[in-house]
């Protein structure tokens, strides 16, 4: 409910965070689901890129400014992009799998980087300010119809992948990451598992690009750069992957720090997250979500002791 | 005009892979004996090319002659080499050796982050440059081509380090050792190697490998936050092209990927960096295990 009223009870700067937090956090969520199976994705700034550049794109040389048509466009083409390449991932595992999908990511910075012509080199896109289902949506209101637009998106990926933890789908992932030979054994195909998820987890990762240039309004070759697709590792890392929640979560925790240490100091920003991260694999494996699974434990222990 | 083109583009290569060549032997050596992706090799890199910009800047504001400059470099690599490598090795990385691989690329990508910031707090945002050593060689005429020394000079070095890498893996006990365990941790275990303490001792030469990359190719490049993370990625492409824990693989996938851009960069500028990468992936989706493969059960 919190959630709904946001955009009359926030000022404007964090209500911008919030819609990037709900975008980004679409990507995340498909780290995340592939996480279940043991496997990181070190390259999901492909999608979140290929998705942004969609809507660049459609803006740039179709004049489409639509965002129910960018937003389709991009999950069709993540779908399509993702099909071929999961194909190869799918074979793939543990510390090659995550130089695999680097190596795609990078092929596609190389062109959006070198191909100006096309892409707008290092400058990128400009993306318009689009209409919603056929709106014009005046200046003025155009983050709260952003944020609405990505908390539905947040959403229904919440929801699609809570589904999808239930399904017979994921319990076959996450038999992958325990005992893939037990997972053969039981007649299931390990590296149809991998491939139905990986789908998934590229169009989420499509949208989630999509909804960022949609919001922030322009598109560069960074967003499929490694290190991009590291910070995603990153949150969903920070969130654990212990709920489908987290990745939001953390996410928006993610956005808020940044912020004020960009502004509060430059220059410790990245080593702050490195110090979190550094913590997070010595002291706790399970994120944020294993944290708060702990102080829940703990809690009414101590209450009934007094 | 062609004869020349080819001519330059294979200098180029040649140069340019020895320098790369120095950066991923550390990569790979380290890879194959510790069975971690070392993802902050970028920072020691980095360090090491920082290092060696401000000790030669303290040279030659000494008014000291620029030949002096040449140890200073190797100085660099030294003291980077075994001051932060034996303590990311014993106070992080010793931690996490029973988890599995991603754990330890999740790790030194956060010591990447780490060590980037650092730089910029120690050596601050502004570019520094170190091209005293650079000049002092002069340059050389080859045919119709202009060409400076030092970076021919930089060919020279990447080999020596080859030759010495070569023969301390295959001609000192220790080398045997470290061969042992690359080829099967399991068995080198089972035959009273100790695994553990080998490790160890082979991560800090991997770190010197990577400095004394920084800070061979620093006089030749404005050193710059952000080196760290643009050479590790290329380091990557090389080690996966050649085959990871392989030593010639290294050598091999440097002179590929370097000839390969530097060919891009005279005949197909747009193509430069989307070859490489094809290439990294081609070589993952066919030989995953490198050019090399893995018929051969020596990695190095």
């Amino acid at each position: 409910m919190g959630l709904l009223g946001a955009p009359w009870l926030l000022p404007g700067w964090l209500l911008f965070l919030l819609s990037l937090a709900l975008a980004k956090g679409l990507v995340v969520l498909g780290i995340l689901v592939l996480m279940w199976g043991g496997l990181v994705s070190f390259g999901h700034g492909l999608y979140f890129a290929a998705g942004a550049y969609t809507v660049a794109f459609l803006a740039r040389f179709l004049g489409v400014r639509e965002a129910a048509l960018g937003l389709l466009g991009a999950a069709l083409l993540n779908g399509a992009l993702a099909g071929p390449l999961g194909l190869f991932l799918s074979r793939y595992r543990a510390i090659f799998f995550g130089m695999l999908s680097v190596a795609f990511s990078m092929i596609l910075y190389a062109f959006l980087l070198k191909f100006y012509f096309i892409t707008g080199g290092t400058d990128g896109l400009r993306v318009p300010i689009p209409t919603v289902l056929g709106f014009e949506v005046p200046a003025r209101d155009i983050r709260t119809v952003n944020y609405f637009v990505n908390l539905a998106f947040g959403i229904l990926g919440l929801f699609a992948a809570y589904r999808l933890s239930l399904s017979p789908l994921g319990y076959l992932l996450r038999g992958v990451k325990d005992n893939e030979v037990g997972v053969e054994y039981l007649g299931a195909s390990a590296r149809g598992a991998v491939y139905g998820v990986y789908l998934f987890s590229g169009v989420l990762g499509g949208l989630g690009g999509a909804l960022t240039a949609l919001s922030v309004g322009h598109v560069a070759p960074d967003l499929a750069y490694w290190t991009t697709s590291g910070e995603f590792v990153f949150v969903a890392i920070l969130g654990g992957t212990g709920s489908v929640l987290s990745p939001f979560l953390a996410s928006a925790l993610f956005e808020l720090v940044r912020n004020y240490a960009l502004k509060l100091s430059p220059y410790t920003w990245q080593l702050s997250l490195g110090l979190v991260l550094l913590g997070i694999i010595f002291f706790y494996p399970e994120g944020l979500f294993g944290l708060y699974q702990a102080l829940r434990r703990w809690r009414p222990k101590s209450s009934s002791k007094r | 005009m062609l004869t020349e083109r080819l001519l330059a583009v294979l200098l180029d290569g040649l140069i340019f892979g020895a320098w790369l060549f120095l950066v991923s032997a550390g990569l790979t050596f380290v890879y194959g004996v510790l069975r971690a992706l070392n993802v902050a090799h970028g920072s020691f890199y980095a360090l090491g090319a920082y290092l060696a910009a401000t000790l030669v800047g303290f040279l030659v504001g000494r008014g000291l002659s620029p030949f002096l400059s040449y140890p200073a470099l190797v100085l660099a690599g030294l003291l980077v080499g075994f001051t932060v490598g034996p303590a990311v090795e014993r106070l992080l990385l010793r931690r996490i050796s029973g988890r599995d691989e991603v754990t330890g690329l999740l790790l030194t990508f956060g010591l990447l982050l780490i060590f980037e910031d650092l730089i910029k707090l120690i050596w601050g945002v502004t570019p520094w440059t170190a091209d005293a050593p650079y000049g002092a060689l002069g340059q050389l005429k080859l045919g119709a081509v202009t060409y400076a020394v030092y970076p021919l000079a930089l060919v020279g070095a990447a080999a020596l380090v080859g030759a010495f890498l070569w023969f301390l893996t295959g001609r000192t006990p220790f080398g045997k050792l470290i061969t042992a365990v690359i080829a099967d941790r399991e068995v080198s275990a089972a035959l009273r190697v100790d695994v553990g303490r080998v490790s160890n001792l082979a991560f800090s030469p991997g770190a010197f490998l990577a400095a004394l990359g920084g800070a061979l190719v620093a006089p030749m490049i404005s050193v710059v936050p952000g080196i760290s993370v643009e050479v590790i990625i290329l380091a990557f492409a090389v080690t996966v092209i050649g085959g990871l824990g392989h030593i010639a693989g290294a050598a091999l996938g440097a002179l590929v990927v370097r000839l390969v851009r530097a060919g891009a960069l005279y005949f197909f500028p747009e193509l430069d960096l989307f070859l490489v990468y094809a290439l990294m992936t081609l070589v993952l989706i066919f030989r995953p295990y490198g050019l090399f493969g893995r018929a051969e059960i020596r990695r190095i």
